[in-house]
């Protein structure tokens, strides 16, 4: 109970103060029958080293990506991270502060607020962004909700490019708002035939691009299109990554751009906790979801940041705000944005370009691989292949030779008959010995 | 003149014109350096990170390429080190003093859990990795739910909401779906009370509910003839926080279980303030169907200036088949997760509520502050919470004007301005004089259902000493404002980092980014 500094002595005489003679005596408005006496069926307290023990246990029956080859994408990046933004984020001042409520005492997280929606923004090709939201899948269903608000139209049209589980967390939230979806069947090149499916009644077109099969696609008709018809295009990005090398969504002509930010700054960490970037017009600002950092100045004229709007959100607005957000991603914001002012422009070209060279390398090696077919037509690091048997048997088989191989796309979508389409990823972390190694096992494994 | 509890006089001209008279000529403070924008510095073609050179980008791309520079500038390491430890210097933070936000439970970050969970077992495993490779992840979620289950006498729990807002969206359609199921689909509304957490209306209204409020009583708690009066076939279900966000118990929430459960509807409750009650009291013995744990608050995972958070809902045996994807399955070859609504074992599941598990991170800080605490050391938790509070709330009570004066509060103690009429000193004022003595406001305006509130939340890891401080120097304050030393409020802070902010300036001239032309200054009209 090394957590708690009260002594025996300390709660005697602050019972005293209170004046009751017994803790039972502060708890006097819970009913009787619902109070329980002992403790639960549970262990007793344990050490520093018995929990280390224990945590340590279960972390070695994982394999991590860093043991060997890896080429699992689909949404989450294996990215190094540099040091510096590991240590920073563990200062005391970043990792046990609260939402700034009082700014005065807060400009280090205020601050950076700004300067993360500044990066973001540019990132985006968009003219505003907010302070993050919980990640890129909740962002797209929050961007979704925005333009209804926006549009008063009740239908979403997603890609057949759409990771397929940002296709669930949208209609989850979709349907529970009264907002029709249509999303197309999943296919590798498929961005171009949403604009078939706009009609009156679209608030939004959802598109993805680096896509979930990788495909990369020039959005601007879609744009286009969906603007002509009165709808907003929310244009979707899994690999933060991509935005150094291709075109933005703003450049585009997206209307909200929403991204998942893991890959700058923040380690795979089993799905969360991830970041959502989320950027949009200017003239839609009253209507986004979650927090902004605005700049202002204090009493002696000075410059400062507070967070602002916020009557759009929950704590003023209650059954009329802009979404019910209360904590957002704050800490993984920081470690975001402190990785991309190391990266800074030249940095992240670089490295958008050193991933592109890494999966190029890779689809060549692939290629080789008798039975083996390459199916995405331009990609950033990630792509699908088909393989002459059933992707999750391969990946199970290649796991067991030491090869975390990629993603079966049946673990995504189990009904879209792709049961031998394979997602797999490089990164600047793929070395060419892993890409041989991949190679090897994979041949015996088809094969077989 | 006052004097401090060290004997230093304390009258604010002292400390004000002394500070006027010499402002400084950089505008730096002390060691205190003023921070330019990481876009304000000459860094335009630095990066602070070696990578290998790389080809040009293939002619597959072509087209598809950025063409106009992006605008992101860049910083070598050592000046990426110290913009951020300079603006760090800038925060207040629960390991430099107590941050008594009540409703927010800013308690001690245990660093173990830090390193915990940066173990390459769980901080570099991909969420969609083979489930073969990820056992010790996957056991881990199970005996997570395990502790929240045995802790909260829930039956069944869903991990993967991502903060406490979150986790009330869950259980919202969680109930939302069972009604449909069982044909009450009619069911559109939802009452709330007036003290309720903005997040609760707000989670009801999203997930297409009209919320409907009642009222509350003068001593702080659900009105049950309000609360009657509004039941009725066509209610969903009731959003009750317990301990409420007075920092009461509600003393009738058996009877508002029972109530709620006759007229067919389903009882939620907002479990954000769970560390007052945890290992005492079990929410399933009260009649809960469904509740979220915020991790972070309970548990203890760093807030991290806003975030991340964990918000897992535990469901009774009536909303359990309801439950999100992905869902944890045991058999003998190990576990794995159902990962898609409709699939064998998730017939009813109403969908996902991000693309992966959930909060893997926040699981294992989680799940090692319950590891460390143990059945005894929570129970002592919820004790050493709500002693703090009552403690707090008898040495001010003198003072200062406790909105609900009579009983015990749980783990908050909640003032009004009653006790500042006259003074010319509003809450605001209050709380930012605080901060020039050296400590964190409390909540302030909020709950709503008190006049200029003041909501002191000292959690369990606050020592006694500590609170003591804390007092005296509230106790100090409030003979100042008393006194008429109204310059010291009306003026504060004097001593943080920058003055008092303009809000207003911010939210009528919005400037959400910076921007690469040179814009006039802002200036308060």
């Amino acid at each position: 109970m090394r957590y708690l500094p009260l002594t025996p002595e300390d709660r005697v005489e602050m019972l005293g103060a209170i004046g009751v003679k017994s803790i039972d005596d502060l708890f006097v408005d819970v009913p009787a029958s619902a109070q329980r006496s002992g403790t639960v069926d549970l262990p007793l307290h344990a050490g520093e080293i018995e929990v280390e023990r224990e945590m340590a246990g279960l972390a070695r029956r994982n394999r991590s990506a860093g043991e060997g080859p890896f080429f699992c994408g689909a949404g989450a990046y294996r990215h190094h991270v540099p040091a510096t933004v590991d240590h920073i984020i563990q200062r005391s001042e970043f990792l046990t502060s609260y939402t700034p409520y009082q700014p005065e005492i807060a400009q280090g997280t205020l601050q950076v607020l700004f300067e993360f929606q500044s990066q973001v923004a540019a990132l985006t090709g968009m003219e505003v962004a907010n302070a993050s939201l919980y990640d890129g899948s909740t962002g797209a269903a929050e961007a979704v909700m925005m333009a209804h608000r926006i549009t008063r139209r009740t239908k979403a049209v997603m890609s057949g490019g759409v990771h397929p589980h940002y296709v669930e967390t949208i209609e989850t939230l979709a349907h529970a708002a009264g907002v029709a979806t249509e999303a197309l069947p999943a296919a590798i090149d498929a961005e171009d035939a949403v604009i078939a499916a706009i009609d009156a009644d679209t608030a939004c077109v959802v598109v993805q691009t680096p896509n979930v099969f990788g495909t990369v696609t020039d959005v601007t008709k879609i744009a286009e299109a969906a603007q002509a018809a009165g709808a907003l295009l929310i244009v979707v990005t899994t690999e933060a990554v991509s935005y150094g090398l291709l075109k933005s969504p703003g450049e585009m002509g997206a209307d909200i751009a929403v991204a998942e930010g893991q890959s700058i700054g923040n380690g795979l960490n089993f799905g969360g906790p991830y970041v959502g970037l989320f950027a949009c017009k200017e003239k839609f600002v009253r209507q986004m979801p979650g927090r902004l950092c605005g700049e202002t100045v204090d009493a002696d004229g000075k410059r400062g940041f507070v967070l602002t709007l916020s009557t759009r959100e929950q704590h003023i607005r209650r059954d009329k705000a802009t979404s019910n957000i209360c904590t957002n991603s704050g800490l993984c914001a920081l470690a975001f944005s402190i990785h991309m002012s190391l990266l800074g422009e030249t940095g992240l070209r670089q490295l958008a370009a050193l991933n592109h060279q890494k999966a190029l390398a890779l689809r060549d090696a692939l290629k080789a691989v008798p039975g083996v077919e390459i199916l995405t037509p331009r990609f950033f690091n990630e792509f699908a292949i088909r393989l002459p048997k059933n992707a999750a048997d391969v990946v199970e088989t290649l796991a067991n030779n030491g090869v975390i191989a990629g993603v079966p796309f049946s673990r995504l979508d189990a009904g879209a008959g792709l049961d031998d389409v394979l997602l797999v990823a490089a990164t600047e972390t793929t070395l060419d010995i892993d890409m041989t190694f991949f190679v090897k096992i994979l041949t015996k494994a088809v094969a077989q | 003149m006052s004097m401090n509890n060290v004997g230093r006089p304390t009258r604010p001209e002292t400390a004000n014109d002394a500070a006027r008279g010499h402002e400084t000529l950089t505008g730096n403070r002390g060691l205190l350096q003023n921070e330019a924008l990481i876009f304000e510095r000459d860094g335009w073609n630095k990066t602070g990170v070696d990578l290998p050179e790389a080809a040009a980008p293939s002619s597959d791309l072509a087209g598809l390429l950025r063409a106009e520079p992006i605008g992101l500038p860049g910083l070598s390491e050592p000046e990426a080190v110290r913009h951020y430890v300079r603006l760090s210097q800038k925060n207040h933070a629960i390991d430099l003093a107590l941050y008594p936000l009540g409703s927010c439970t800013m308690k001690h970050n245990p660093r173990l859990n830090e390193k915990m969970a940066r173990l390459p077992g769980f901080s570099d495993i991909h969420p969609l990795q083979p489930e073969s490779t990820v056992q010790g992840a996957l056991q881990l979620m199970d005996r997570l739910a395990h502790w929240l289950k045995t802790l909260t006498g829930m039956p069944a729990v869903a991990l993967s909401p991502k903060a406490g807002a979150h986790g009330e969206m869950c259980g919202m359609l969680a109930i939302r779906a069972a009604h449909e199921a069982n044909g009450q689909g009619h069911r559109k509304t939802v009452l709330a009370p007036t003290s309720a957490h903005g997040t609760n209306p707000a989670t009801a209204a999203f997930v297409g509910y009209t919320v409907v409020e009642i009222a509350q009583t003068e001593d702080g708690r659900v009105d049950m003839a309000d609360l009657e009066s509004k039941l009725g076939d066509h209610v969903a279900a009731i959003m009750v926080t317990n301990p409420n966000t007075c920092g009461l118990f509600e003393r009738d929430v058996v009877e508002i279980a029972r109530l709620t459960h006759a007229v067919g509807a389903y009882f939620y409750c907002d479990g954000a303030n769970f560390n007052a009650i945890v290992g005492r009291v079990r929410p399933g013995d009260l009649g809960v169907d469904a509740m979220h744990i915020n991790l972070h608050k309970t548990f203890s995972t760093p807030h991290g200036g806003g975030g991340p958070g964990a918000g897992p809902v535990v469901l009774s045996e009536a909303l359990a088949p309801f439950a999100p994807t992905p869902w944890l399955v045991h058999d003998d070859n190990g576990f794995s997760l159902v990962e898609h609504a409709g699939e064998a074992g998730a017939e009813t599941a109403f969908g996902r509520m991000s693309a992966f598990h959930g909060q893997m991170g926040m699981y294992v800080r989680a799940y090692a502050y319950m590891l460390s605490h143990g059945a005894d050391g929570l129970r002592q938790v919820a004790e050493d919470a709500v002693l703090n509070a009552n403690y707090v709330k008898a040495r001010l009570k003198d003072v200062m004007s406790p909105a609900f004066p009579d009983g015990p509060c749980m783990h908050e103690a909640l003032f009004d301005d009653s006790w500042l009429e006259g003074t010319g000193v509003t809450t605001l004022d209050f709380a930012k004089a605080m901060i020039d003595e050296g400590f964190h406001p409390m909540t302030m305006y909020f709950p709503l259902v008190v006049h200029g509130a003041m909501l002191i939340e000292p959690t369990e890891t606050e020592s006694k000493q500590e609170l003591d401080r804390f007092i005296e120097a509230l106790r100090l304050l409030a003979g100042a404002a008393k006194a008429g030393e109204t310059e010291r409020f009306k003026g504060a802070p004097f001593h943080a980092p920058l003055r008092r902010l303009d809000e207003t300036l911010a939210a009528r001239k919005p400037r959400l980014r910076w921007k690469p032309v040179a814009a006039a200054p802002l200036a308060a009209e």
